[in-house]
């Protein structure tokens, strides 16, 4: 897959596009207008999925290497939030300052993810995604069996946010912006980094390991820190996942969810990293709304149906749907020119 | 569009910009390039490869020859570990490389091309060519993005423009032709200093004027680079190879001087009964 997109362009702020601004516009007075269910549920949730996603899609997108063990990362910082920080069960909470635990807390996650990754690159393809979701199956059921560090079926609430500046960072808008900076943060990183030489390499890598072996790399490692750097991403969103339930539990880190991961990776497209995010926000819309439609018990097939009318009918998401019927109208406005030069 | 010979960067000034220790390494190490000791390749109850002892010395220039099945493509996989032997050994200048893994020996200055090209399709043309340069040097894992200025792009397209390749340096490499996808082919095992090259077929489908321009590039390589060049074209493999081996099955079948090979009987039979013109 020629991932044209994602190369092409020289860097990140030159020539910005009316669309992209008026969306930064968007995101900035947010909050000014819509309200606190919208700012929180629909908002903040989204870019902490979207952030999730992007771990995916930063490594399935550019390195080739579909890790269904994502949301496991972002689950692994959750719970150790609540286990070297505060939380209200009673049990482990030992009482780290916040920053401590959040930083713990993401390197982690992201040395458990090249862990993962170590496991998993040997392998291709499905082999990578059977192997990565046993290992969140497995992960699932080590935590809902380990009462002693992980408290079991219950798991821990009572994980929050601290007071900071005078502000309590889980009230909405605050949140939202907390989810908005760091989302932007990692999309403007993996954007930047498509263009360095170990994005390139692991773009290269996922054209062609073995010409990367015979001009001297060392495909494995460079797989494997991919995996640490995704596991940064995760890692991070975990903290925001687990600050925004308030509360972790096996549930949390479930298949369901795992699934949702790749599902939002997928349906937003995975050949740019706003991708996830409109995969996320889809996902989320429809996860509040669809129920006003159809039975909580639906939703499922609802979500189910999406993702088989996204993938049958554009390989590369909404995002490259989006892009198929921009070409339509540009092509109905100019019937001569040729459609190629999609930027 | 007259195109004149553009220069291959020359090793010294590649070695400096890659910081690479190639050229240390070159006059510290001994007269082989490449030693091959009893090397043979199995692929389950197929003997690919069978009790081959081979000695290039460094510079030399070789040319492969053979009919097709004969091993040839085998042989490279055995020496760059792409396919590592069965039994025997591999050294590349002295040092033995046989457990080592392809990054490694490819470190120590060997390099190839493929007989069907391997190349990054998604990436750009100078791209492809400036992570070959990378992949010999430091920095491999670098977050930050090359300056435009960065004395490694500028190897890449000095290079680019040897192998004539600089009008397209901004292409996808899934927009290439094919003669140009052979010329690519060529400058990923030309970067980042090489000592010693495997080309395998590099002249396979290419035209007239396409087969003389590589020609003229394998002539100007520095005298310090030897290679081997598996080639069906005897016209080719004879104007750029002082020696030939030939194989056959498996093994090694004649070995000797351009000369001696074109008039041996046996290698006559072999190759006009062949098929090979
Ligand atoms: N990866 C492989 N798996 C199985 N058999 C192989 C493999 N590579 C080569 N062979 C077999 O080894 C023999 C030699 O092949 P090769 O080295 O490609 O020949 P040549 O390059 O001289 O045409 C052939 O019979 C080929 O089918
Ligand atoms: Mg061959």
């Amino acid at each position: 897959m020629a991932n044209i997109s994602l190369i092409a362009g020289k860097g990140v702020l030159p020539n910005i596009h009316p669309a992209a601004a008026i969306t930064v516009l968007f995101l900035l007075f947010y909050p000014a207008f819509a309200s606190d269910f919208f700012v929180f549920q629909i908002g903040a949730y989204s870019l902490v999925l979207g952030t999730i996603a992007l771990s995916l899609v930063m490594l399935a997108g550019y390195g080739g290497m579909v890790s269904l063990s994502q949301l496991t990362v972002a689950g692994l910082a959750g719970y150790l939030m609540a286990i070297l920080g505060h939380n209200s069960v009673g049990v482990m909470g030992l009482g780290w300052p916040w920053w401590l635990t959040a930083l713990t807390a993401i390197f982690a996650a992201s040395v458990f993810s090249a862990l993962i990754g170590a496991i998993s690159v040997r392998t291709e393809g499905i082999y990578t995604i059977m192997i990565t979701l046993a290992i969140a199956v497995a992960f699932f059921y080590f935590v809902r069996q380990n009462y002693v560090i992980f408290n079991g079926f219950t798991g821990y609430a009572g994980v929050v946010p601290p007071t900071l500046f005078g502000i309590y960072w889980r009230d909405p808008t605050p949140f939202y912006y907390l989810s908005l900076a760091v989302a932007a943060f990692f999309f403007f990183m993996v954007v930047y980094g498509a263009r360095s030489t170990f994005g390139l390499s692991l773009q290269a890598i996922r054209d062609n390991p073995r010409r990367m072996r015979a001009i001297g790399y060392d495909v494995t490692l460079h797989r494997i820190f991919a995996y640490f750097l995704s596991g940064l991403i995760a890692g991070t969103a975990g903290v925001l996942m687990v600050w925004f339930n308030g509360r972790i539990s096996p549930g949390s880190v479930g298949v369901d969810v795992v699934i949702d991961i790749l599902v939002i990776a997928v349906v937003g497209g995975m050949r740019h990293p706003i991708g996830p995010f409109v995969g996320a926000l889809a996902f989320v819309l429809l996860e509040n709304f669809a129920i006003d439609l159809i039975d909580r018990e639906r939703f499922n097939t609802v979500i189910g149906t999406a993702f088989l009318l996204v993938v049958l009918f554009s390989p590369d998401g909404l995002l490259g749907l989006w892009a198929r019927i921009r070409e339509r109208l540009r092509l109905r406005k100019h019937p001569q020119s040729d459609g190629s030069g999609v930027h | 569009m007259a195109r004149s010979a553009a220069k291959i960067p020359s090793a010294v000034e590649v070695d400096l910009v890659l910081r690479t220790d190639a050229l240390t390494r070159l006059q510290s190490t001994g007269q082989y390039a490449l030693e091959l000791e009893a090397v043979s390749r199995h692929f389950g109850a197929l003997v690919a490869l069978a009790d081959i002892n081979l000695t290039v010395k460094a510079g030399e220039r070789r040319a492969v020859l053979g009919s097709n099945g004969a091993g040839k493509t085998t042989l490279f996989n055995a020496i760059t570990g792409d396919f590592p032997p069965t039994t025997g050994r591999v050294r590349l200048f002295g040092e033995d490389v046989t457990d080592l893994p392809v990054h490694e020996r490819i470190r120590r200055g060997l390099r190839r091309t493929y007989q069907i090209s391997l190349l990054f399709d998604g990436l750009s043309v100078v791209d492809n060519v400036y992570l070959a340069c990378r992949g010999a040097s430091r920095g491999r894992l670098s977050l930050r993005r090359p300056k435009p200025d960065d004395a490694m792009t500028h190897v890449a397209e000095t290079l680019l423009d040897a192998v004539h390749l600089g009008a397209v340096r901004d292409s996808l490499v899934a927009e290439l032709s094919h003669g140009q996808q052979r010329q690519l082919e060529i400058a990923l095992a030309l970067a980042g200093a090489p000592r010693f090259i495997l080309f395998d077929e590099p002249a396979a489908g290419l035209s007239p004027t396409e087969r003389s321009e590589l020609i003229e590039i394998l002539q100007s390589l520095p005298p310090h680079i030897g290679f081997i060049i598996i080639e069906h074209d005897m016209d080719v493999a004879l104007r750029v190879a002082e020696s030939v081996t030939m194989m056959h099955n498996g093994r090694i079948f004649k070995e000797g001087n351009p000369k001696e090979i074109e008039s041996d009987p046996d290698v006559q039979e072999l190759y006009l009964g062949g098929g090979h013109a």
